[in-house]
């Protein structure tokens, strides 16, 4: 069974996140960034998937120079080769823009059984790009998967939603995202880490996918940042040391603040 | 004015708030339609025309409720082709904006997901969301086609506008395409007695301090009327359902109350906690993270300083 993992470069939710002042970009340059953590997710679903069988698990990602540490972590884990899709033209891509680029490079690495997502990025966080994918692809959507079972030539996965946990089914070819429920991301290995080494990773630009740069991109986005602004930090309020009354201390600030 | 479409958020045929909210946003855009899909249209069009709808587009098939969110959005997008309206707006929850995502593909229309405030601008509207775990806010609007919004809930105050509710029935043959992944079995969740997570406009959240004895949190929400959360650490430990999970890959709330018990506060959990108004935390260690964002906070132990606070509020109430 063929795997394709679609994996996001993020900066580091413990560092101090931010935007490019000059074209209000997510900043990608200045902070430490790493695979987003959601991803680790569907890298290893889709190593036990191939593990269990025969087939490849080809790792895609999308990005700056830097994104392929990205890529680079997933063949540590075990994929087999990747693909890095970097072009200037790409920076400023909104999710439609970033699902088109994905779905021709999908194309491009030749339609897999599988296609594997996390369940959104640790940076955008939208969640829309594993839907964007499907239809684009044509594939049938098996997303917020947090158990899964790939049997022959289908898939089933238990989706949990508010009011009822469902069972979805579908036929392979699919695309599948999967949520932080489903399994137990492995660390790298020191031997993984050295084969890593000698995988092959294929660095592509828009022209090797046949897109024009005016389809992607800040001008080939269908959406635009007007303005970002910097939430002021919260200001630490009072903080009490229970000595036998911090309960009525609490109830004392809720009635003060009209909350009881 | 335009058509402004509603997607209908309702469960089983129970329209929730988040509807009452998106209907008074619509309102402030154009001329609010609300769109309704599966059971129950005919009984909640007097809901829906209490907050503004004039119209309400209607299908009730199992080939539009059987399958995973496609046919829905093979739906909305025929509709809004057809009526092109001024906007859509649809609920911010995983399938909403999956269904959101396709029409937006299949319209060639912008999306922006994730709104906290919805306005008419001048270039068009304008969306506000909190992006980077409530660290930045970011004004957005869509360049292209029809703008796809999905809106969080508590992002408006419901306000009755009478209107005629008038239900349209809209038949549309559902593709083969669109039915390629089958809901095949839905285990209704118990419902918990309390209020929707999302919704609530208190919530009570219990993480490790809580060593898997959630009783004192759910007996102080309870006495505030608040919903119950959790920290990724107690989920993981199976002590309280995902579904409940308050965080970066949980939810993500806003309420006017937020009270941690137990949570040290990584960013994980602030993700999904810091645009909350007023936030109180109780933890034993007093070097916890959390305690740097709240208005109020006890070092102290849970088990002692909730069920002193829940005794308190309880006899306040008389």
């Amino acid at each position: 069974m063929n795997i394709v993992v679609c994996v996001k470069y993020v900066p580091d939710a413990q560092a101090d996140r931010g935007f490019d002042e000059a074209d209000l970009t997510t900043n990608r340059e200045s902070v430490d960034g790493l695979l987003s953590e959601l991803d680790e997710y569907a890298v290893e679903e889709a190593l036990k998937i191939a593990e269990s069988g025969e087939g490849a698990v080809t790792v895609i990602t999308i990005g700056p120079d830097q994104a392929a540490d990205a890529v680079k972590k997933a063949l540590q884990m075990g994929a087999d080769k990747g693909v890095h899709v970097n072009d200037e033209a790409i920076k400023g891509s909104d999710a439609l823009a970033t699902s088109l680029i994905l779905a021709e490079a999908i194309k491009k690495v030749g339609m897999p059984d599988l296609v594997l997502t996390g369940m959104a990025s640790t940076d955008g966080t939208m969640g829309v790009v594993p839907a964007m994918l499907a239809e684009r692809l044509a594939l049938p959507q098996v997303t917020y998967a947090s158990e899964l079972t790939v049997d022959g030539g289908t898939v089933t996965a238990r989706r949990d939603g508010d009011t009822a946990s469902e069972t979805i089914f579908g036929a392979v070819p699919a695309l599948i995202s999967v949520t932080d429920q489903i399994n137990e991301p492995r660390y790298p290995s020191f031997k993984g880490i050295m084969a890593a080494k000698k995988k092959p990773v294929e660095t592509w630009t828009l022209a090797d996918l046949g897109i024009d740069a005016g389809q992607v991109g800040a001008a080939g986005s269908s959406t635009e940042v007007i303005s970002v602004a910097k939430r002021p930090p919260r200001e630490q309020g009072e903080i009490v040391t229970d000595e036998g009354d911090g309960g009525t201390k609490l109830a004392e600030f809720l009635a003060g603040r009209k909350f009881i | 004015m335009a058509e402004i479409f509603v997607l209908v958020d309702h469960a089983n045929g129970q329209v929730r708030k988040t509807t009452a909210e998106m209907l008074t946003i619509a309102a402030r855009l154009g001329e609010p339609s609300a769109v309704y899909l599966g059971p129950g249209a005919a009984e909640a069009a007097a809901t829906l025309g209490k907050f503004g709808a004039g119209r309400v587009y209607a299908m009730d098939s199992a080939d539009l409720t059987g399958y995973l969110v496609v046919p829905q959005a093979e739906f909305l997008a025929a509709l809004v082709g057809k009526l092109k309206p001024g906007a859509v707006l649809i609920p911010s929850n995983p399938a909403g904006k999956e269904i959101a995502a396709r029409v937006a593909v299949k319209t060639g229309s912008g999306l922006v997901t994730d709104a906290i405030d919805v306005q008419p601008g001048d270039g068009g509207i304008e969306t506000t969301k909190s992006v980077f775990a409530g660290s930045y806010t970011v004004k957005a609007k869509v360049t292209k086609g029809t703008p796809i919004i999905c809106v969080k809930p508590n992002s408006a105050a419901p306000q009755e506008k009478p209107a005629a509710g008038q239900v349209v029935p809209v038949n549309l043959t559902i593709s083969d395409a669109a039915k390629t992944a089958q809901i095949t079995e839905a285990k209704e969740k118990q419902a918990s007695g309390r209020p929707e997570l999302t919704e609530a406009a208190i919530v009570v959240s219990g993480g490790r301090g809580t060593g898997g004895d959630f009783s004192p949190v759910e007996t102080f929400a309870d006495s505030l009327g608040a919903a119950v959360g959790a920290s990724r650490a107690a989920v993981d430990a199976g002590w309280y359902p995902h579904t409940s999970q308050v965080g970066q890959t949980g939810k993500q709330v806003s309420p006017q109350l937020y009270v941690a018990c137990g949570i040290s506060g990584a960013i994980q959990h602030r993700a999904g906690m810091q645009t909350s108004k007023t936030i109180v935390a109780i933890n034993k260690d007093p070097e916890a993270p959390i305690f740097e964002l709240v208005d109020f906070g006890v070092v102290g132990d849970l088990f002692t300083v909730l069920p002193q606070a829940t005794e308190k509020v309880q006899a306040s109430k008389g």
